[in-house]
Order: C-alpha cells, then sequence, then structure tokens
C-alpha cells in the first residue's frame, strides 16, 4: 500500500515535470474550447421550419462544456498515458521497476491513478476558465455530473493504458494517441455538431469509446438525467480495458 | 561445508533460432564475489536473467535461495538485489525519491536516507537522474539494488562506459556490498575487473561454460609458463636448467628469460643468489585471465 501510493505521488510529479506533456494536456483541450465556442455563441437553435435542429436544441456552449470536459479526460488518457507507458518500456524504466519486485497490478493501478488525477486537474482548469469567460450555463444536476465525471475518467484512463500497453514504441504511442483523439473529438460530439455529420463519420462516432463518455457526461449537465445505456457501455469499456491491459502488459 | 545460494545446471536459452545459451553451469557460494566472465553476447546476460526470473529457460534447472525462478520470480526478487543492463530511471525522477520509492517496495530494510549517506548521494539528493554523471548514476543505482538489503546481488556491466577513476570507485562499492553479508554476482566482459574482485568466476563463450574456479587457479590451470626477466653479464647460466620446475630459458644479449612453473620464481630466485647473480631488474611475468581466455576458446576476449 504504501508503495503504491509512493509510485502515485512521484508518478503525478513526474508528469508536472514535463512541461511539454502538460502544456499539451491541458492546452489542447482549452483550445477547441475558445475556438469552437468562439465560432458557435450559446444561442440555442430550436429549429425554425425547414431548419435542421442542432445540438439537441441545446445552445452550443452548454452542449460543448461538458464534452470538453471529456476532451481533457481523453488528452490524459489518449496522449499522454500510452507516450508515458511506451517510453517507460523503450528506456528500460519498465525492466528496472520489475527487476525491483514492482508488481503489475501496483504499477497499473498508479498509472491509473494518476491519470484520473491529472484529468481532475484538467477539467478543474477547463471549467475555472469556461465559466468566467464564456456564456456556459452551470449542470443541471451537479451531482450526477460529477459521478459521470468520476465514472468516465477511470474507465477512459484504463482505455489509455491499454493503448500504453499494446502500443509498439513511444513514437507510436504518441502518433496514434494524437490521431485518434482529433478523430474522436469530431466524430463524438465534441467537434461539428453531430446533426450535421455525414452518416459514415457518425457510424465511427457511434463506435468510438470516447462517445459514451461525452454523451455520459452531457446527459446530467443538459437535462439533469442519468444517461442509464452510456455509462453501462462506459463501464463495458474500462472493465475490458482494464482486464485486457493486465493480462498484455509486457515490462519489456 | 559453505552452502550454495544459486545453483544453475544445464542452462539452455534460444530466441527463435538463435541459441542465447547452450549449456551453462555454475553454483556460487556464500558471501562470494562470483563473476561471469566472457565476450558481449556470450550468453551471460541471459543467463543471470533467468535466476532472477526475468527470461524463462528452455531447460535446465535454477534455483537461487532455495527457490525456483520460474516459478516463483516474484518472490524471489524481493529477496534479491539487480543492477540491470540497458535499464534506467526516469529522467527527471530525483535521486531521494528514487531511494524512497524502491525502499517501499521490500518492507523492513533499513531507513533509505541511511542509504543514501552510505552510498555518498546525500549531496546529491534533489538532483534529477539525468542531470547525474556516469558514475554518480551507477553509484545510485548499485544504492537502488542494495536499499533492501537482499542477501544476493546481481551486477551487470556495471563498469561500461566509466572513466577509469570511476571503474575503481565502482569496485570498491562493490567490495563494499560484499562486506556487508550479501553474496554478490557480476556480469563483465572486463578481465582486469574479473581478476581483481571475483573469489570465483565462470569463463563464458558461445553460450558455454568453459572453466570455473578462482582466478589464481585459472591461471594456475590454463594460464601457461610463468616467465622471469632479468639482465646478467654472465656468460653461462645454464644452472638454472637443472632447476625442476624450469622448462626453458632463453637469452638475447644480456637479456635472460626463464619459463616455469609452480615455485619457479622463488628457486630462481634463490639459485641466481647462491652463484652470485644479484640482478635489479629480476620481475616475474604472470599470464592474465586473458591468456586463460585465449587458450580456452582460441579467441580474445575483445571479439
Amino acid at each position: 500500500m504504501t508503495s503504491l501510493l509512493k509510485m502515485t505521488w512521484v508518478e503525478a510529479k513526474l508528469f508536472l515535470r514535463e512541461p511539454v506533456t502538460v502544456l499539451f494536456t491541458f492546452a489542447l483541450p482549452l483550445m477547441i474550447l475558445y475556438v469552437l465556442g468562439g465560432v458557435f455563441g450559446n444561442e440555442a437553435n430550436p429549429g425554425s421550419e425547414g431548419d435542421m435542429v442542432v445540438y439537441g436544441g441545446y445552445g452550443p456552449t452548454n452542449w460543448y462544456t461538458p464534452a470538453y470536459v471529456g476532451l481533457a479526460i481523453a488528452s490524459v488518457a489518449m496522449i499522454g498515458v500510452p507516450a508515458h507507458l511506451a517510453e517507460y518500456r523503450e528506456r528500460g524504466v519498465l525492466r528496472r521497476f520489475r527487476a525491483s519486485s514492482v508488481a503489475r497490478s501496483m504499477f497499473l493501478s498508479s498509472q491509473l491513478i494518476v491519470a484520473v488525477l491529472i484529468s481532475t486537474i484538467g477539467s478543474v482548469l477547463l471549467l475555472a476558465l469556461a465559466f468566467p469567460t464564456t456564456e456556459v450555463e452551470g449542470p443541471e444536476s451537479a451531482a450526477l455530473f460529477l459521478a459521470a465525471f468520476v465514472l468516465g475518467a477511470i474507465c477512459f484512463s484504463a482505455f489509455g493504458i491499454l493503448l500504453g500497453t499494446v502500443l509498439p514504441s513511444a513514437r507510436a504511442a504518441q502518433s496514434a494517441g494524437l490521431l485518434l483523439w482529433f478523430l474522436f473529438m469530431f466524430v463524438s460530439g465534441a467537434g461539428p455538431p453531430p446533426e450535421v455529420l455525414p452518416g459514415s463519420l457518425n457510424t465511427i462516432g457511434q463506435y468510438a469509446p470516447l462517445t459514451p463518455v461525452i454523451r455520459m457526461l452531457q446527459e446530467p449537465w443538459l437535462s439533469g438525467e442519468w444517461a442509464a445505456g452510456y455509462s453501462v457501455a462506459v463501464l463495458a469499456i474500462g472493465v475490458v480495458s482494464a482486464g485486457a491491459a493486465y493480462f498484455l502488459f509486457k515490462w519489456e | 561445508m559453505v552452502a550454495s545460494v544459486i545453483s544453475v545446471d544445464r542452462l539452455r536459452k534460444t530466441y527463435g533460432t538463435f541459441v542465447a545459451v547452450e549449456d551453462v553451469s555454475f553454483e556460487v557460494e556464500e558471501g562470494e564475489i562470483f563473476g561471469l566472465l566472457g565476450p558481449n553476447g556470450a550468453g551471460k546476460t541471459t543467463s543471470v536473467e533467468c535466476a532472477q526470473g526475468l527470461r524463462v529457460p528452455d531447460a535446465g534447472d535454477i534455483s537461487v535461495l532455495g527457490l525456483d525462478p520460474r516459478t516463483q520470480g516474484s518472490q524471489l526478487r524481493q529477496l534479491v538485489g539487480s543492477q540491470l543492463q540497458e535499464s534506467a530511471l526516469p529522467g527527471r525522477l530525483k535521486v531521494w525519491e528514487a531511494l524512497d520509492l524502491f525502499a517501499s517496495l521490500v518492507p523492513g530494510g533499513p531507513d533509505w536516507r541511511e542509504v543514501m549517506e552510505r552510498w555518498d548521494l546525500t549531496g546529491k539528493a534533489s538532483a534529477s537522474f539525468s542531470s547525474l554523471s556516469g558514475g554518480q548514476r551507477q553509484r545510485l543505482l548499485v544504492a537502488l539494488a542494495v536499499v533492501n538489503e537482499p542477501r544476493v546481488v546481481f551486477l551487470d556491466e556495471m563498469t561500461t562506459g566509466l572513466d577509469p577513476a570511476a571503474r575503481r570507485a565502482t569496485w570498491q562499492l562493490i567490495e563494499a556490498i560484499r562486506d556487508g553479508g550479501a553474496t554478490l554476482v557480476l556480469v563483465t566482459h572486463f578481465m582486469d575487473e574479473a581478476e581483481q574482485l571475483c573469489d570465483r568466476l565462470a569463463i563464458v563463450d558461445e553460450g558455454r561454460v568453459v572453466a570455473t574456479g578462482s582466478p589464481q587457479s585459472l591461471i594456475a590451470e590454463h594460464g601457461g609458463d610463468l616467465l622471469i626477466h632479468f639482465s646478467t653479464d654472465r656468460p653461462d647460466v645454464s644452472f638454472l636448467d637443472a632447476i625442476e620446475s624450469v622448462h626453458a630459458v632463453s637469452r638475447h644479449g644480456p637479456h635472460v628469460t626463464v619459463a616455469g612453473h609452480g615455485p619457479v620464481l622463488a628457486l630462481v630466485g634463490a639459485e641466481l643468489v647462491r652463484n652470485g647473480i644479484v640482478p635489479t631488474d629480476l620481475r616475474v611475468q604472470q599470464s592474465t585471465l586473458e591468456d586463460v581466455f585465449l587458450r580456452l576458446t582460441g579467441h580474445g576476449l575483445a571479439e
């Protein structure tokens, strides 16, 4: 237990000591917030006759803000974590840990905890900037949103650890992570309004693992309801990812 | 009767069609520094990694501290310390953080601050791993390997890439670990390192152990003749041929070379004095492990 806490603490500090990673992880969702948010404003589109209803009839900023929290989770899980794990494997850090009897479950748990912690920092930062600088309105149900955040951050971080486990090199992990992040952003409801996406992209969106995370975060924010179906999907992604990462994990 | 803490019997390990270890057997006794000496690619590293349960051998039996590394690897790794080749720490990890973390992995060890003091790292406590010099890194990695006072310590190519002063300093560290009561397994391709540090060693070449013994016994057995050199104006030194352990006497002008074995140095010295020759440049040239290696394998260590 002590060693898990120490490993977690050390890994969290190490993350914060990497200025490039920190900047990338925290700045990407913010950049999207101001670029896209600035473009669309927060005027709800009720869909006058003949018009397409977009953002489910909600104000764009209200729609996007919880989605960007999902992006903050995803930037840690997909850009930060996989490259970090692959680099540790490449440089022989994992070899070193294993030889000193670091347990696989302990190491992976520490990675998960750190990813959730960093996601939390990123999300708090995002919301702290969004409220005073945009027209976003607060969540309908803050408690359900918080619960969705905790579930989403844990499960999607497990997905990031799985990526870091299967991607062969730090370079591969970095490129794949970035590419997937942008793809998922576009198709998961955090980019263009899902209503205007062509059918093929919507299909990809349906199966992108970030989509249920974002929907699960949006539902309590916009309507105050718990998105039961999406939360089951998120949980399934988390459990399958964690299990697969545990069994596929290689120290070298 | 000294108990053997490591026993490796007919170890074999292949990677695909490449045979890394053909047939390696050795025993390591409690409290000694045991060396695996051989050129790069001889199978030394693979052998010690199998002994730590980091790789699974294809055949052979290994026992370390009474445990089977194949099935009890994680239990075993709590009892041994290890400095691996091609391993590193996170670049921005600080010295004290590394010691604190590694000390927490196996409970019950000494306070890591004491370890930091003992290995002369206190002055560098807040320095990051990447800012350390080669010698300091080695000192930290050794400190991490022994932070939990393991009974067996594996050190793989400790001094590769170090300057001579740092190498000497590392040798002192290795002796200090042994003096602390641990058993050490030293993997090296440096002949002088093995000769200086090891109580016993196995010479490994192309996946096989070609000889095992103390450096002195290996040299005595496989090193060939002892050569004694001196100069004299006396034209006739044929009385030396009569000494039983002398094999050959050769001469180039005043320079005489006597080849022999066993107590030849003392006998030649006594005989010279008896005949009134007291050379000021009498010296003995011993074979080295390098010669032993060359004789046993037909090629040099550097290849």
